[in-house]
């Protein structure tokens, strides 16, 4: 057991983004290099702290406090547990899994290599310290260090409508965040002894309108990361413009620290709030899973119809999170972590088609099945992975949210059931238009998924075969946890 | 404490008063002016060597100057902000010529007349330093006699601060009239009783006039973009900073020492003024086309945060005050510091210079990129700190208004000072690569940037500092 290692996960990539900013900006083979062992370090990193994690334990693990700031008392607190160690390790694989898919990539855009890996390093370092602290202020610090790099990389990298998507990113984030920072300060200021200590903050008692107003405080800067309904509309613009490795980043991982943050902050410091708000939450889910289904089946861009199937599935997370019982708990952070392989998957797919043949509109493809069957193979698998076909790990998440929230109520369920026919719909009419059908004589030359591409896939791909036949893998380490937080929102 | 017993205390002031004589004389006749340039920085450096804190408040020459830990902390504030300042202009090129040598005398009178107002605790006293300081604002705005912008921005400067100062005086003479006394604590307790009450109330406003003025305080700002734009960009830089400061301090205190006992009453025209404040800044920067105006119209804003302080008045918002204006020092000093470098290699005070600066001058737009990102308020930088201080004390005064419409506020800051990272950034090179920053400007930039990366990262050390 390496002693700091949650430390070492956080400041690894910086040290990596330091090093490549030393390195000389002729030199792009090697910046690449190095940024790709970084994250490989951080992964294995990953690795030494899920072989020293405890899975029955519900608290916090490899806990290390230190104290930054004594006037205000916030410390520098990291700590893991059911919760927070998937999601750090999604953000492990998926930073890798980009890292290497964003080879090709950067070298269109005249070698800006440099900045390009240094600010790439800069933000999983902010990922990662958003999912481990466990001190408010440090959480938002780390929450904002994410937006600046990420400005920049859909900004300088993306597509046509880059600037606009970037700044709109941006600023709707930012909105969200500050209005959490307040939030912040609210709890901070309504504990006593004051502190930001997330430890000590849970199970101090505050009064049902303050909570509520907090609350909400909170919702804000989660709901507009998630998004959820009315805050989504900076998803499709960020998602669609940005680089395919980007692109993943935001769907794999950026999207659950939304909803991650209801796990770690709303539930347990509000939770009288939660029960108050839980019909809210419901709704906004149902009109999350239907209108992103609706929106992503009316897409001709192949990448827009991504974006808004992550609406649609994320709503899912959503509503196991308003279900507020152990079985939508179990599917909303199953949820999350398939969500984060499968659709990070399939803008991989998207990215190498679009980097053969320069479009992504789905009624200009056709017949490709024929032609790149390597890839129509692996396409299908993504396509059925993500409409809940049994025995891939969808099917397990979606089923259990459903599950959870038929105990909630018939309605809600009734009516999100919607989103899985709506997917089945938009993913094979996509499957059709894009591999079966004729083939169009302008990709009659196209090559099939080379290696490096498939080497991007395939870990994921493992991933979602061995989730959905044996999900226990990967739920041991959630429920003690969710059962926990259960018990302190107060309903069974 | 009487005029001998007080000099051993005042003896870094003296050194310092001295110190700007002796180089305004020595300019007569030496030749080489970056010698004198050395020789004001030796002084300045000489000086906060021989600060020392008082350890309890020392009511210095007959109280007129109350040397406490806020003067304290002032008085290195001066000092930084002049050393700073002159490191900046070392390499300036238009004020090359034979009138270097005063330009860097009068800042050093300018760092003794700072100085001077973080302590003045008498409202003559209070008259005086304040006026001292504009006197020489105007004739360092003014200092290019060849520029026609110059001219009009000093012009413009003097009458604006004139009137400003008029008014404040006269709120002084009715605060005389009814206490019969200068000294602040004198003045301060005779309002406390009853018919005095509507005076307070009347007599603050008089002195909002005339130091909003120098915070650049919403309605009072109009000077400002103007006088921005014309003066010497190291002189605009520390236009915005020192003076703007010291004006936060004196207003401070005299709010603290006079008119405590009426906080509910001006408390809330300061949070419709800081509202005021920030909201026309950021609106008004959004459309600037030139970096210094630009700039300006940002200083404003940040005024307005800063204003959320000296509105909620408690003990966590005068601290917010300070350390926003430490953070505000570095960061404002060195975005100067990057329009300086550009103004001098391009030539151009436009937002159009900027296009591509990431690839004519990475080092340049790195820098300027973290001084606007701490202007934005984004973590981990010292811009945030402050924020984060200015917000935390509205929430714990219940403030609620006030800070959502500051958190709303800072998204549309956000917005232009992103257009200026866009363009370096986003927007490909409009020219050749840029020359590396001549040496000064590069240690000023270098400090600037630590300062701002040290005090976003271990704000416990700097709190540590002003809190000793």
């Amino acid at each position: 057991m390496v002693p700091h290692i949650l430390s070492w996960i956080i400041f690894v990539p910086l040290l990596g983004a330091f090093a490549v900013l030393f390195v000389p900006k002729r030199s792009a083979p090697l910046i690449k290099w190095i940024a790709l062992s970084t994250t490989i370090v951080v992964f294995g990193l990953a690795c030494l702290a899920l072989a020293s994690f405890q899975p029955a334990h519900a608290g916090f693990q490899m806990v290390e406090r230190a104290m930054w700031i004594p006037q205000f008392n916030v410390q520098y607190l990291l700590g893991t547990d059911g919760i927070s160690f998937p999601m750090v390790f999604l953000t492990a694989i998926i930073s890798l899994l980009a890292c290497l898919a964003s080879f090709p990539h950067v070298r269109v855009k005249d070698g800006r290599e440099k900045e390009y890996y240094f600010l790439y390093l800069l933000l999983e370092t902010g990922m990662m310290g958003t999912f481990l602290a466990l001190d408010l202020f440090l959480f938002y610090v780390f929450w904002e260090v994410v937006l600046v790099p990420m400005y920049f990389l859909i900004g300088i990298w993306g597509g046509p409508r880059r600037e606009y998507a970037a700044i709109k990113f941006f600023l709707y984030t930012l909105a969200g965040s500050l209005f959490m920072l307040l939030g912040i300060l609210g709890v901070y200021f309504a504990s006593s002894p004051h502190t930001f200590d997330m430890t000590q903050l849970v199970g101090m008692p505050r009064g049902l309108c303050f909570q509520k107003v907090v609350f909400l405080a909170f919702f804000l800067g989660f709901a507009i990361k998630v998004p959820i309904f009315p805050f989504h509309t900076w998803l499709p613009d960020a998602h669609v413009e940005a680089p395919t490795p980007i692109s993943v980043i935001l769907a794999g991982v950026l999207l659950k620290m939304g909803t991650y943050g209801f796990f770690r902050f709303s539930y347990p410091l509000f939770p009288e709030a939660t029960v108050w708000f839980q019909p809210a939450m419901a709704v906004l889910a149902i009109l999350g899973i239907v209108y992103g289904g609706f929106v992503a089946l009316a897409q001709t861009d192949f990448k827009k119809m991504v974006a808004y199937s992550s609406v649609s599935h994320m709503g899912f997370v959503l509503l196991g999170l308003a279900a507020l019982n152990a079985n939508g708990f179990r599917g909303a952070m199953l949820q999350m972590f398939t969500h984060g392989t499968i659709t990070g998957g399939l803008f991989l797919l998207v990215g190498v088609l679009y980097d053969r043949a320069h479009t992504r509109d789905l009624n200009g493809f056709g017949g490709l099945g024929a032609q790149m069957p390597a890839y129509a193979g692996i396409l299908t698998f993504f396509s059925l992975a993500s409409l809940g076909l049994p025995a891939l790990s969808g099917f397990v998440s979606e089923f259990l949210v459903l599950l959870g929230s038929y105990q909630y109520s018939k309605v809600v369920t009734g009516l999100s059931t919607l989103g899985i026919i709506l997917a089945a719909t938009y993913l094979l009419y996509m499957i059709q238009r894009v591999l079966l059908g004729k083939l169009n004589p302008k990709w009659a030359t196209l090559a099939d998924i080379n290696t490096r591409e498939v080497l991007t896939l395939a870990p994921l791909m493992a991933l979602i075969l061995a989730i959905g036949i044996y999900p226990k893998i990967i739920l041991d380490y959630m429920i003690p946890t969710l059962d926990a937080l259960l018990k302190v929102v107060k309903v069974t | 404490m009487n005029i001998l017993e007080s000099l051993k205390y005042f003896i870094p002031e003296l050194v310092l008063l001295g110190g700007a004589f002796f180089v305004l004389g020595v300019d007569l006749f030496i030749k080489s002016k970056r010698t004198i340039g050395l020789l004001s920085l030796f002084v300045l450096v000489l000086t906060a060597a021989l600060l020392k804190a008082p350890a309890q408040p020392l009511p210095l020459f007959y109280g007129m100057f109350q040397l406490d830990a806020f003067a304290h902390f002032f008085r290195y504030f001066a000092l930084a902000a002049v050393a700073f300042t002159l490191l900046m202009a070392y390499s300036y090129a238009p004020l090359k010529g034979p009138y270097e040598g005063e330009f860097y005398g009068l800042f050093l009178f300018m760092a003794f007349a700072l100085i001077l107002v973080a302590g003045a605790n008498n409202l003559l006293m209070i008259f005086l330093s304040v006026e001292f300081v504009s006197m020489i604002s105007y004739l360092l705005v003014g200092f290019l006699k060849k520029d026609a912008k110059s001219k009009e921005a000093a012009i413009k400067y003097l009458l604006f601060g004139s009137m400003a100062s008029a008014v404040m005086l006269y709120g002084m003479s009715l605060l005389y009239g009814a206490s019969g006394s200068l000294a602040l604590p004198a003045v301060g307790n005779a309002l406390f009783f009853a018919p005095f009450k509507t005076l307070a109330h009347v007599s603050v406003l008089f002195f909002f006039v005339g130091l909003g003025f120098k915070i650049s305080m919403a309605p009072f700002h109009m000077w400002a973009p103007d006088v921005y734009e014309g003066a010497p960009t190291p002189v605009t830089a520390f236009l915005t900073v020192a003076p703007k400061a010291l004006g936060f301090a004196v207003f401070m205190r005299v709010l603290a020492m006079v008119f405590t006992p009426s906080w509910a009453h001006w408390s809330v025209l300061l949070t419709a003024l800081s509202i005021l404040t920030m909201t026309l800044g950021n609106l008004t920067a959004l459309s600037q086309n030139n970096i210094k105006r630009f700039l300006a119209y940002s200083s404003i804003a940040q005024a307005g945060y800063i204003l959320m302080g000296l509105a909620v008045f408690s003990d966590l918002g005068r601290q917010g005050v300070l350390v926003y204006l430490l953070a505000y020092l570095f960061t404002n000093l060195g975005a100067f510091a990057v329009v300086t470098l550009i103004g001098e290699q391009t030539g151009s005070e436009d937002l159009a210079a900027y296009a591509g600066l990431s690839q004519r001058s990475p080092m340049a737009a790195a820098f300027l990129t973290v001084f606007l990102v701490s202007l934005a308020g984004i973590p981990p930088l010292a811009g945030f700190i402050g924020k984060y201080y200015v917000f935390a004390a509205a929430i714990q005064a219940k403030f609620i208004t006030l800070t959502v419409v500051a958190a709303v506020n800072s998204v549309i800051a956000a917005y232009y000072y992103f257009r200026i990272v866009r363009l370096m950034y986003l927007v490909p090179a409009s020219g050749p690569a840029l020359a590396p920053a001549p040496r000064p400007l590069f240690i000023t930039l270098g400090l600037m940037f630590a300062g701002v990366l040290l005090l976003g990262l271990f704000p416990a050390f700097f709190l540590g500092l002003i809190w000793r």
